[in-house]
């Protein structure tokens, strides 16, 4: 018992004031993209020849963030010439095409369905599938059950089955082999039901885009509701996502 | 023609030539001959060279040997005379459409079509996409009953399916079938952009990012003219502890979780995500990804971060010696943990367990001080093997395993680490060469191999998880143990999905 209340002590009070209070992020991490549109024409090609995941857009100076991994190739071969990375994890969008971006995105609070926020503001219930998911994306989304980001204080949890769910999240580039069992999921989900894809392998296929296993964007097999970048996106991003699309 | 064997070196290329390409009753012998003393299966897989199937086989005992042969449409199976084969002989027998005859348990390790368009071994029609639905191991009796989990599972999880085969409570057998996560990883990697290599390697089990990443660049610096400086050697050996420490944390916050004992599961929970917090301090990413690329690491080790580290794992050492001591001294934790889901040595030899699974079951085998990379060389990795096999040596193994990580960081950080940060190089690999590569992940032997054509492309590319190795002793583990128990003795081993499933 003492032990107990000496590791108690010894442990604090530790869960962040986000979102009422800004959390600065290291300057190693890397988020939303800064594009400088006026960078030479030959620094863009050698960034977009570069990308492992040939996620930028040449003739339209942008990148596609769906595709992105956040390696920050572009970045370092560019001297950040083109494309410089900035500590801004608020980088969720409600509609795919905002994720091929010149930098700026669309506010997601504006976005978000006001029949959602009615429905779900005070209490969300998700259920989340892992679709050939790498073990990243579901990490970083069942950390936000810890004391620090402590999901549960906003109403939001994951639950066990689709049966109490209001919504799935799916990680993953959804395997040949779990699509019907995603499929089943989403159906056992009662309507009105939310989709939201977490990660690049979600959105796009991520790494594994070109494999015949995989589908390439969780919306060509469900209608998807909210897109979070990422390879992992960070705890903060999905948090950020969750709030604002929902509160 | 040669009978034997040949030995090599863990992150050793050699050209093709050089492997023993044996007579097929050769390989065999002698393949059994090794492993009936004791040697344990690295790799074994089959490859296509211009139009002919081969198989290759890496085994282990002291030290790394490797052999091929020409591979026959049917051979007896190897299985069915020493266990450690089961599993290398039916992913073969998926990819390859090689069947192993007589194999104990003949079954598809993932639910694909084989890479040469042959006839299924398994019959099956993949074209259906209903994975699952084929016989599982069945047990009769009138009071036998059987219980179904997953694909989709109650926590946030990978996928698998798990068919336990109970008597009341107790469990007679469970079979675990994997193949949801396969996203045809291996058909991929030959055919790649060379930029794209890392990134996929690393998208294989993301819990391991590190260490796959370390597999990839170590064969890829071997095959090529790249090396790593000391300081990359040093930055990357970091981050590989880091991982470790990042999962031991968290998994022992889940079996606290797992016996309803809820501080250290909270404070276990918060711990992992500083360790993981201290990986993308060093690279911008909380797994590591993107850190390790052939010829050193993508990011410097600059003074402000590793003063920054320092301070972070002297203010969490003493926290996480509390609350490693708080779970495993706590009597009604102790009374979940003894005696639950043990595997004997025996058993685990058979098995072939790897990682800390083998090492709670008197297994002492870490490729750290077995086979030693990169700075592991001088570093002095002790033996940590207990020989209860239970959940309690699983916990307390990895317990041990996180506070000897802590020191080998602490030391390593002792002193300033400088490296010329690089970028993604243009690849040119050796031509007709081979090399193995291996490295304690945190779950155990993790292994890349790669063969290059005449041409320096990639021919073959294998890649084998511990998990591989480990799942059949987590279904030995629930043999006899009660069904409630499952959660956590699946918790104390832990093992990949994706990395499985590749």
């Amino acid at each position: 018992m003492f032990n107990i209340l000496k590791n108690r002590l010894d442990q604090g009070y530790r869960t962040t004031g986000y979102p009422n209070e800004k959390i600065n992020l290291p300057s190693s991490y890397r988020g939303r993209p800064r594009i400088n549109r006026h960078a030479p024409a030959e620094v863009i090609a050698e960034c977009a020849a570069a990308c492992p995941q040939d996620a930028i857009d040449i003739s339209g100076k942008l990148i596609d963030m769906g595709r992105c991994v956040f390696c920050g190739t572009c970045e370092h071969i560019s001297k950040g010439e083109f494309i410089s990375f900035t500590q801004d994890f608020e980088i969720s969008v409600s509609e795919k095409k905002h994720l091929l971006t010149d930098g700026g995105l669309p506010a997601l609070a504006e976005h978000s369905k006001q029949h959602f926020k009615k429905l779900f503001g005070r209490s969300l219930q998700l259920r989340q599938v892992s679709a050939g998911g790498c073990n990243a994306c579901e990490a970083d989304l069942n950390v936000l059950a810890t004391p620090f980001f402590d999901l549960a204080r906003f109403g939001i949890n994951f639950v066990a089955s689709p049966r109490h769910a209001d919504g799935i999240v799916v990680t993953g580039p959804v395997s040949k082999n779990m699509k019907t069992a995603l499929l089943k999921t989403f159906e056992a989900t009662a309507s009105p039901k939310v989709v939201i894809a977490v990660g690049s392998c979600a959105l796009t296929g991520g790494p594994f885009r070109g494999s015949p296993e995989i589908a390439e964007g969780l919306d060509s097999i469900l209608p998807v509701d909210l897109f979070i970048p990422g390879c992992p996106p960070h705890p903060l991003t999905n948090l950020h996502a969750l709030l604002t699309f929902f509160k | 023609m040669k009978t034997d064997f040949l030995q090599i070196s863990n992150g050793e290329a050699i050209g093709r030539e050089k492997i023993p390409h044996l007579s097929f009753d050769n390989f065999y012998r002698n393949a059994l001959s090794i492993i009936r003393v004791g040697g344990k299966v690295v790799h074994y897989f089959a490859f296509s060279d211009k139009g002919k199937i081969k198989l290759m086989a890496v085994l282990r005992k002291d030290t790394l040997k490797v052999a091929s042969c020409d591979a026959p449409d049917v051979y007896p199976s190897m299985t069915s005379q020493c266990e450690p084969f089961h599993m290398f002989e039916r992913e073969i027998a998926e990819q390859y459409a090689i069947r192993p005859e007589g194999h104990p348990w003949l079954k598809m390790v993932r639910y694909h079509a084989n890479f040469l368009n042959r006839q299924d071994v398994f019959g099956n029609d993949y074209t259906r996409d209903i994975p699952g639905n084929f016989d599982y191991y069945a047990v009769e009796g009138q009071e036998v009953h059987e219980v179904a989990v997953g694909p989709v599972h109650a926590g946030v999880i990978e996928p698998g399916h798990f068919r336990f085969n109970c008597i009341g409570e107790r469990v007679l057998n469970l079979e675990i079938q994997l193949g949801y996560q396969h996203r045809g990883v291996e058909k991929m990697l030959p055919g790649v952009a060379p930029k794209r290599l890392p990134v996929i390697v690393e998208g294989i089990a993301g819990d391991t990012a590190v260490g796959y990443g370390l597999c990839m660049s170590q064969a890829v610096e071997a095959l090529s003219s790249l090396q790593a400086d000391p300081g990359a050697q040093i930055i990357r050996t970091i981050a590989l502890e880091l991982e470790r420490i990042a999962n031991h944390v968290g998994d022992l916050g889940a079996l606290s979780g797992d016996v309803a004992f809820l501080p250290p599961a909270n404070y276990f929970g918060r711990m992992r995500g500083d360790f993981l917090n201290m990986t993308l301090l060093i690279c911008g990413n909380r797994f590591g990804k993107g850190l390790v690329r052939p010829g050193g690491t993508r990011f410097a080790l600059t003074e402000e971060i590793r003063k920054a580290l320092n301070e972070r794992i002297s203010e969490l050492t003493p926290q996480v010696k509390h609350v490693i001591n708080l779970l495993l001294t706590n009597s009604s934790v102790q009374s979940r943990f003894d005696d639950c889901g043990a595997v004997t040595k025996a058993d685990a030899e058979k098995l072939g367990l790897v990682g800390p699974a083998g090492r709670a079951c008197g297994l002492p085998y870490d490729v750290r001080r077995c086979f030693p990379t990169g700075h592991y060389g001088q570093l002095n990795i002790p033996e940590n093997a207990k020989p209860t096999g239970d959940v309690h040596a699983r916990a307390t193994v990895r317990g041990e395993e996180i506070l000897q990580s802590l020191e080998i960081i602490t030391t390593l950080l002792s002193a300033p680490v400088k490296t010329r940060s690089i970028e993604n190089r243009k690849l040119s690999l050796a031509p007709s060469s081979f090399v193995v590569t291996l490295n304690e992940a945190w779950r155990g032997e993790l292994s890349h191999c790669i063969l290059t054509d005449a041409d320096g492309a990639i021919l073959r590319y294998k890649v084998k998880d511990p998990s591989f190795h480990n799942w059949n002793g987590l279904s030995m583990a629930l043999r006899d143990t009660e069904i409630s128990d499952f959660p956590l003795n699946n918790k104390s081993f832990n093992l990949s999905y994706c990395g499985v499933d590749l």
